[in-house]
């Protein structure tokens, strides 16, 4: 570790890694309400679970990307953290109010903790991904502030990379468009038209600018290849993203009451979203092909390797697999979309994430890389996670192509329930290969406990 | 990428592409909400309408169910459940619930008043009068 107060990393990895095994349980007794409908039914309804499980995504995800800007900014920055201590107090304030806000969630009905939490101030919530009550809502807002604020003041007292400034950019972009999640009007056109603007601007948008930084910060301390040469992959990466992305947003403006012109412009610039993401692919396996440097952390190397692999199968292809707006006529709200969210939020944000943990993490605790025992736990973990995520997409992708046929194209159209009826099989299956992916994960969690010979010290 | 094309190149491009590109978006969002008026069914945004959007959202029914296609697809699209179902059937259907027949998916009993039913329905009624282009492809949603 080059500054000391890079440690303010650890605890925001150690908090996501544990918010990351919430969310999989919680994804796990949704599969199997999938299937047995009144599993743990009325303790925990469906809805609840998924709210807890979207939820703890994106809290896990978000300390992610703090505790890797912790990590990045001071080293990029060449300079100490502007505040250690204002960032360990929003980790503090962060964690203790996300998991009230998830208390909440399972302990009393959501009508009541909207009362108690002064929704009838400024109504926010029962809106999907934002279901938060508002003072949760205010506390993110008051944190990222925080954050931004530390981050912001760290690269102005130190060197500016590009690096830096993209990865600035990007977590400014996410405090700006959260701020859309306070704009509920009454007309349900308006509300889905700006909902958007908050939740694909992040994840089709700033977050993967985010992403790209991050990418790049690890590529270039684990192949040594030219920071001239990774910036400007970064550059050209963000360029793509940005271009198609923005535009991109009207893929959502099918079918929700917007101009039909959406359609054009929606599936035009949505096809070409995956563009940026075969790019990073392309730049990922370049640069290790190029490396100058034999890093021993083999471990980061190959989830780096897999971001870019799975991000462009899971955001690109199974993006594009329902974007054009003929095709997402049949498959709009059905188990295609689950199965690219899936893939997708896997592929791109929880492995840049675990990349970064990959990678960092060592370093923290005083050494170069893992013991090879442990890396090589690590990398099952990797296989693991990866091969389940894929045939849970797959076999999503078996139920939406045989809801969509039965349901949607079928001269006889079948009733929603009855169609879920027919195609249970591939629950189970999408059930059965996520307790594979819980092995993974624990196989992953245990690899930080494998002891054995340290390489040099960092 | 050969030596001709350089950094600063790139960031430019990044930075006059975002910026023209976001502009665009602007300028068609714009539009759009210029042109809601005729799709979006404003007209018959009661009170009653009003209400029932909070019961929508404080009960959380987008956890299971899709509302023109968004949501979780746990549970039937809602979208065009009033033309599907009509009022009465769903008030009934929201105070039968739970069902409790094992092993089948529950829906909680959220103890609604008859005027909040009302407003429920009032909602969902003006939702399925939105113009959503033709969609859903046909009345199961």
């Amino acid at each position: 570790m080059q500054y000391k107060s890079q440690a303010v990393a650890t605890p925001y990895f150690i908090a996501a890694i544990g918010l990351f095994v919430g969310q999989i349980i919680f994804g796990l007794i949704m599969g199997l309400q999938y299937v047995i409908g009144d599993f743990l039914f009325p303790m925990i309804p469906f809805n609840v679970a998924r709210m807890v499980h979207t939820n703890l995504l994106i809290v896990w995800l978000l300390f992610g990307f703090m505790g890797a800007a912790y990590y990045m900014i001071p080293e990029e920055s060449e300079t100490e953290l502007f505040s250690p201590k204002l960032a360990l107090a929003m980790f503090w304030i962060f964690l203790v109010a996300g998991a009230l806000t998830i208390v909440g969630y399972l302990a009393v009905p959501y009508a009541t903790l909207a009362e108690l939490t002064g929704n009838d101030l400024l109504e926010t919530m029962g809106r999907e991904f934002l279901e938060q009550p508002l003072i949760t809502k205010v506390g993110i807002v008051i944190v990222a502030l925080a954050f931004l604020f530390n981050i912001s003041m760290t690269v102005l007292k130190g060197r500016k990379t590009s690096i830096s400034l993209v990865m600035l950019l990007g977590l400014w972009g996410l405090a700006v468009f959260f701020l859309f999640s306070f704009y509920n009007p009454t007309n349900l056109v308006l509300d889905k038209f700006f909902w958007w603007w908050t939740v694909h601007l992040w994840v089709e948008g700033v977050w993967e600018l985010i992403l790209g930084a991050m990418l790049a910060f690890v590529l270039i301390k684990v192949t040594g290849v030219d920071r001239e040469v990774i910036e400007k992959w970064l550059y050209v990466i963000i360029t793509l993203t940005l271009v198609t992305g923005i535009i991109g947003t009207g893929h959502h403006y099918f079918w929700i009451g917007t101009p039909e012109y959406w359609q054009w412009w929606g599936s035009v610039f949505s096809a070409l979203e995956p563009i940026p993401f075969f790019a990073m692919t392309v730049f990922a396996f370049n640069m290790v092909n190029r490396r100058r440097r034999e890093h021993p952390n083999k471990a980061a190397t190959l989830w780096a390797l897999g971001t870019g692999v799975m991000a462009f199968l899971g955001a690109g292809v199974w993006g594009f697999l329902h974007t054009l707006a003929p095709v997402n006529y049949y498959t709009h709200g059905t188990q295609i979309t689950a199965a690219h969210g899936h893939m997708a939020f896997y592929g791109a944000y929880v492995m840049v994430n675990l990349t970064m943990i990959s990678y960092a993490m060592p370093i923290l605790r005083g050494r170069a890389a893992n013991s090879n025992k442990s890396q090589v736990l690590e990398m099952w973990s990797f296989w693991l996670m990866t091969i389940s995520i894929v045939f849970i997409t797959l076999f999503l992708t078996a139920a939406g192509i045989l809801q969509v046929w039965l349901q949607r194209v079928s001269e006889t159209p079948l009733s929603f329930m009855a169609t879920q009826d027919k195609i249970s099989l591939f629950y189970w299956m999408r059930e059965w290969t996520g307790v594979v992916f819980l092995i993974g994960l624990i196989l992953y969690i245990a690899s930080f406990f494998v002891k054995g010979e340290d390489k040099a010290a960092a | 990428m050969s030596g001709a094309f350089t950094k600063s190149m790139a960031r430019n491009i990044f930075f006059g592409g975002t910026v023209f590109f976001f502009l665009l978006f602007l300028a068609l969002s714009f539009d759009s909400t210029a042109t809601l008026p005729k799709r979006d069914n404003r007209a018959n945004l009661t009170p009653a309408v009003a209400n029932g959007k909070k019961i929508w959202e404080t009960r959380n029914c987008i956890g299971c169910h899709t509302l023109l296609g968004e949501g979780a697809y746990f549970a039937p699209e809602l979208g065009n459940v009033y033309p599907r179902r009509g009022g009465d059937f769903i008030k009934a259907w929201i105070k039968g619930q739970p069902s409790g027949a094992p092993g089948r998916r529950q829906m909680p009993q959220f103890n609604l008043t008859e005027q909040q039913l009302d407003d429920l329905v009032a909602f969902l009624k003006y939702t399925s009068e939105i113009n959503t282009a033709n969609w859903p492809p046909n009345i199961e949603g």
